[in-house]
């Protein structure tokens, strides 16, 4: 393992002390609970935006709190999703008297931790909590028998949007119901080039060969549906796109945010020549490109490989994607 | 009997055997998770080895309960709320019972099992740690019925799961992350099983 880290057991709690320090102006950090938190503190009558995971995904989610965004990351080990104490202090430090929106990713870990903070919240102080819980991965088959699709890429796009409309005052109800018909419609699909290395563990999570990929990985280095030859980008691109058109059901004259999404290790110059195999995708399909990003923002530690994410969008999610936002992963307009 | 000296004992021993498996139960979860099951189990039993040093407790409840909030406050991923909920429900029926007997410490484990159920929603053959708790309930009933005592049921307990916990090698898992692999979960065994059956074959050897 060649990573820069003084303890593989120290990985979680000195980054935290990084972006402490790298951020004055914007973050304050609750070491012990290892929760990052805007530096301004709840706003009266906003609604407190909640989110967290396991570590790894940087700059998700600690990155994207700030104006416009998240009041509150809950940081976990690497990839192991946090522990409800966390969920409950952020919980309660970030109520500005409108209640409190959890942004939960769909890991049967992350919904427990979470759906148990939620009780011993109710049962403790009388903060209104409600959540949504993210599941855009395609790769994943939802049913009723398994622990349905994985929250990846959606979560940046419905932090942002749905930060904004807390921003512009709405109530809890209001941001619960954006966030559920945001995580409607968007849809991801990911793809590994190679395994990632989680510190205390040591080695890779799996091997893949010089000439595989790992088609439909999450964002934990967890194996991913079928392994394939290496193919050009053009063909990978295909291999993403096409089962999230049709998984959304996109028709000619639908507008997007696309997000060409890296997971840590390849390079941009990649996903920017990834992002112009999808936009042509896209132009074939007739779907309109309203707003796109492209970025390592949802990353798996070192792994190599991207993911591509199509959120349906109207004129009032460009509008909201649009609005200002100032946090050390997201900035513009502020 | 089972008293808190007992459970202190119990969960003093499991520390210690997570400590010697964690790299076991890591590399199960490598397979079919991601590699971290051993790290949270061996993160959450140490602080649990030190609470009965570092406080008195009245009652058996007192400190099962506390276990469990322990585990849920220190493993995290989804064994930490299922073990904790394990352990805060198994301190339910111990309630001012301060030596428990094979029928008790029966009806604790049920109680336990079922907050791993309520929490987690797992069916039978989901492979999940419920396929190891399962037959180890209804082996420790049967030993019951046949008059064994605290010692002979868990042991029944301990053997049975670790039956489910090998059956649970050629299961397609439905449940946890395991269940996006889909058919490449089949020819595993689940990691959550196997600390499950080092955990009532530690029972076995503490309890009674
Ligand atoms: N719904 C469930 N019901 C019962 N047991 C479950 C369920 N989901 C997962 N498990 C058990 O949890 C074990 C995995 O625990 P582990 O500590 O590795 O958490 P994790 O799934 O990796 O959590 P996280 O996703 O936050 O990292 C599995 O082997 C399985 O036995
Ligand atoms: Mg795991």
């Amino acid at each position: 393992m060649k990573k820069l880290i003084n303890d593989p057991a120290d990985v979680v709690s000195e980054a935290l002390l990084g972006m402490a320090a790298a951020h004055p102006d914007r973050l304050r950090v609750d070491h012990d609970h290892k929760i990052v938190y805007r530096a301004a503190g709840p706003r009266e009558g906003k609604v407190g935006l909640v989110s967290g995971g396991g570590s790894g995904h940087e700059p998700m989610h600690g990155g994207f709190v700030g104006t416009g965004m998240l009041d509150a990351a809950c940081a976990g080990e690497v990839f192991t999703s946090p522990v409800p104490d966390q969920m409950m202090a952020a919980t309660k430090a970030v109520d500005g008297g409108a209640g409190v929106l959890h942004i939960v990713k769909n890991y049967t870990g992350d919904v427990m931790n979470f759906e148990m903070a939620a009780e011993l919240a109710a049962a403790d102080a009388g903060t209104e909590v409600k959540s949504v819980v993210t599941d855009d991965d395609v790769a994943v088959q939802d049913s009723l028998y398994t622990a349905g699709r994985r929250g990846v890429g959606v979560t940046v796009l419905l932090e942002k949007i749905v930060g904004a409309a807390a921003e512009e005052g709405r109530s809890l109800q209001e941001c619960a119901d954006l966030a559920t018909q945001v995580n409607r419609a968007g849809r991801s699909m990911g793809m590994a080039l190679t395994s990632c290395t989680v510190p205390s563990a040591g080695r890779p999570t799996f091997d893949l060969a010089e000439d595989e990929m790992e088609i439909g990985i999450g964002i934990h280095g967890e194996p991913g549906r079928e392994r394939k030859p290496l193919a050009p980008a053009k063909d990978i691109a295909a291999m993403l796109v096409e089962p999230v058109l049709s998984d959304l059901g996109l028709s000619r004259g639908d507008g997007v945010i696309a997000f060409v999404n890296g997971m840590g290790g390849t390079p941009l110059i990649e996903l920017y020549l990834m992002y112009h195999e999808v936009s042509q995708l896209l132009e074939g399909a007739g779907v309109s490109v309203a707003r796109s990003l492209v970025g390592n923002y949802i990353t798996s530690l070192e792994m190599a490989g991207c993911s591509v994410t199509l959120l349906r969008a109207d004129d009032e999610t460009v509008r909201l994607w649009d609005a200002p936002v100032n946090t050390p992963g997201l900035r513009w307009g502020a | 009997m089972a008293d808190l000296q007992s459970f202190q004992g119990w969960m003093a021993d499991y520390a210690e055997v997570v400590k010697e498996q964690a790299d076991y139960l890591t590399d199960l979860d490598r397979a079919i998770g991601d590699a971290d099951h051993g790290i949270n189990m061996a993160r959450g039993t140490v602080k649990v080895a030190a609470l009965a040093e570092a406080e008195d407790f009245a009652s058996s409840e007192a400190y099962l309960k506390k276990v469990g909030m322990t585990l849920v406050s220190t493993v995290g991923g989804a064994s930490g709320p299922l073990y904790g909920t394990f352990f805060l429900r198994l301190a339910g029926p111990l309630a001012g019972v301060a030596d428990a007997g094979v029928e008790e410490v029966g009806a604790a484990l049920r109680a336990g099992v079922d907050g791993i159920l309520a929490r987690g929603k797992a069916e039978l053959e989901d492979k999940t740690m419920y396929d190891a708790w399962a037959p180890a309930l209804d082996a420790y009933a049967t030993a019951t019925a046949d008059g064994a005592d605290l010692r002979g049921a868990l042991e029944a307990a301990a053997a049975a799961s670790a039956r489910g916990r090998d059956d649970t090698l050629d299961l397609v898992a439905r449940k946890g992350r395991a269940s996006y692999l889909g058919e490449r979960s089949r020819g595993h065994i689940d990691p959550g099983a196997t600390s499950t059956t080092l955990l009532l074959e530690s029972a076995a050897r503490t309890l009674a």
